[in-house]
């Protein structure tokens, strides 16, 4: 589903070249749990953003579902982040004035997707907050903004959810509900690629890839998987 | 995206700024308004002058002694026109459907214990219909009373007023500089001019006014008729022409007369209106300009301030273009709801003028589709450098920003 063939991505900085990704390789299949690891600064943001179609890549391939992402333009990769890609971030990144229920709806609006409300409400159900469709996020606690936030990335069923620190800003026990509807998530074939850099967290994966320095430095799978 | 949602958020983020918006707002809407009640206003001076003008006839050429060295300035003898000249035109131009000659000026009027000062005019008999006067009472005087000069005389409404108070006054004997003339019609009130009232003068036979009260015989100007309108040039040139033969004027020697028409006033009236109604729409569009900047600033402070929402936005999937139209769908509607406003504002702010100032003011649907066209346009120009920021954003550092 995912192949990544030397990937890399270089950036300027004041006349220099800064290797942010040190040309990566590997393959991701449908349904399973990836975690990225590594210390701030290692790559996995850039990586993250490449994957999440966030951004191009400075040289080699990425291939998703067979779709040459290196080779798309904007408009294209736009399209792509709609309806293949469902994004989760440590912030939420919920839109303040619009309810639960409207959050969600945003990727089916700008895919023009009909009944969008019906779907949006089956994918807050599946959070289990479909009672608090009407409530503005400000009105919702931390773990229920996240859930909001998951509700909105998988509405348009994605190839895969990336997932950038979705624990961060949350304590331990919500925290552990939001990992524990990630698996429930990857039980029902989900894809799901996890950035983070605690070592629980990464724990709950069934595989993880280390980062250093912009390069993969160890890809292990994890067998406990679960909790 | 469909462009009712894109239109649906836009509002909802005015609705949420409510102060904000209409702060934005207020440039549009006082522009606006001040385009309508200023070209409202510039437009009704224009009709309300041009109109009073042509109660005086527009195809009217007349004929003065002397020469017109500008618009206000003659120079030259007075006593070159006489009766005979305003004859030998009738005879003589062809395309015309009447000639006056007449002879002015301001006298005493006295009916029993009442008097008046005003202006005594001697004409021939075609001069009411010329001027547009209108028959009230009785009748106006006739050739052959012109010819046997009789002590005649035709009262304006306003002479009427004075002298009668709204008693009939046919056949009664006034006083003109002491000498007893009767009374055989009055006229229909054309209304006052802010400098002249038309309606304050009285008509007597152009003979007896020269024999009988002023004791001249020449002429102070003739009016001649045309016919159509677009034969004015024409009968201009002719009447130079014969009037140099029959007054001797050897050639390259001035003219002792001048011809000018109404219709050359009319114009330059008009002219002058429209310009002071440019320049008045002139003014009113550079607010409207300056409200246009109102909208650049807080678009541009929005879109700063929503770069996170721009971010999430682009993350999950909007388009470069989604992004421009839900920002510029914002300024535009911004500039819908001060131009709706302003139009509102605009009209009341012209009916209080026409009503206080006692002026007409005339609110064109020109210059509402105007105003508004233009107001629309502002949001579309101002509101299109901040949407276009806002969908150049790059989603990574836009989901960056704090």
């Amino acid at each position: 589903m995912i192949e990544v063939e030397n990937l890399s991505k270089i950036y300027q900085m004041g006349g220099q070249q800064v290797a942010a990704l040190a040309g990566v390789d590997f393959k991701i299949e449908k349904g399973e749990f990836v975690a990225i690891m590594g210390p701030s600064g290692s790559g996995k943001s850039t990586l993250m953003n490449l994957i999440g179609c966030l951004d191009l890549p400075s040289s080699g391939t990425y291939r998703l579902e067979g779709l040459d992402i290196q080779d798309l333009k904007p408009n294209q990769l736009a399209e792509v982040r709609n309806r293949r890609i469902g994004f989760v971030f440590q912030s939420f990144n919920l839109l303040p004035r619009a309810t639960a229920l409207e959050n969600t709806e945003l990727p089916l609006l700008y895919g023009r997707v009909p009944k969008s409300t019906e779907i949006a409400l089956q994918a807050l159900e599946r959070v289990g907050l479909a009672h608090r469709a009407k409530h503005k996020p400000t009105e919702l606690s931390g773990g229920e903004r996240q859930r909001v936030a998951i509700a909105r990335a998988l509405v348009n069923s994605p190839a895969i959810i990336l997932a950038d620190e979705p624990t961060g800003n949350l304590d331990s026990a919500t925290g552990k509900e939001i990992m524990d509807l990630f698996q429930e998530l990857n039980e029902e074939a989900v894809t799901l690629i996890l950035v983070t850099h605690e070592q629980e967290v990464a724990q709950q994966a069934r595989r993880i890839m280390q980062m250093k320095d912009g390069k993969i430095i160890a890809d292990t799978s994890n067998g406990a998987g679960s909790c | 995206m469909l462009i009712w949602d894109l239109f649906k958020m836009a509002l909802r983020s005015l609705v949420t700024h409510k102060l904000r918006t209409f702060l934005t707002a207020l440039g549009i809407i006082i522009g606006v308004a001040s385009v309508i009640s200023m070209i409202s206003i510039g437009e009704g001076a224009r009709r309300q002058t041009l109109s009073t003008i042509s109660k005086f006839g527009t195809n009217i050429i007349t004929v003065k002694p002397g020469q017109q060295k500008s618009r206000h300035v003659t120079t030259g003898k007075v006593d070159t026109l006489t009766l005979d000249d305003a004859d030998f035109i009738e005879e003589n131009i062809s395309l015309i459907t009447g000639v006056a000659a007449q002879v002015y000026r301001s006298a005493q009027l006295k009916f029993e214990n009442k008097n008046t000062n005003t202006t005594v005019r001697g004409t021939g008999a075609s001069y009411a219909r010329l001027a547009n006067f209108e028959m009230d009472r009785g009748r106006y005087f006739n050739k052959e009373e012109i010819r046997s000069a009789k002590r005649i005389c035709v009262l304006g409404s306003t002479v009427l007023k004075n002298l009668f108070e709204g008693r009939n006054p046919l056949g009664k004997t006034i006083k003109v500089d002491g000498k007893n003339f009767l009374v055989i019609g009055t006229t229909v009130p054309k209304g006052a001019l802010s400098w002249f009232d038309p309606d304050d003068q009285i008509f007597i036979p152009v003979t007896t006014a020269q024999k009988r009260v002023f004791g001249m015989d020449h002429v102070q100007s003739i009016d001649v008729q045309a016919d159509q309108i677009d034969d004015l040039e024409i009968i201009k040139e002719d009447i130079s022409r014969i009037l140099r033969q029959k007054h001797n004027i050897a050639e390259g020697k001035e003219d002792d007369f001048y011809v000018q028409n109404s219709s050359q006033w009319l114009n330059s009236w008009g002219d002058a209106a429209k310009t002071f109604t440019y320049l008045l729409g002139g003014i009113a569009a550079i607010s409207l300009m300056v409200g246009g900047i109102g909208i650049m600033n807080i678009m541009l402070v929005s879109v700063t301030e929503r770069t996170r929402e721009i971010g999430i936005r682009k993350a999950i999937g909007a388009k470069k273009k989604e992004i421009l139209q839900q920002f510029l769908i914002e300024s535009v509607l911004i500039s819908f709801l001060g131009g709706g406003i302003g139009i509102l504002l605009g009209i009341g702010i012209s009916r209080i003028v026409s009503d206080l100032g006692d002026w007409e003011t005339v609110v064109s649907t020109q210059s509402i589709l105007l105003a508004f066209g233009f107001s629309v346009a502002i949001g579309v120009f101002f509101g299109f450098y901040p949407a276009n920021k806002a969908a150049n954003l790059n989603p990574i550092e836009a989901l960056r920003y704090e």
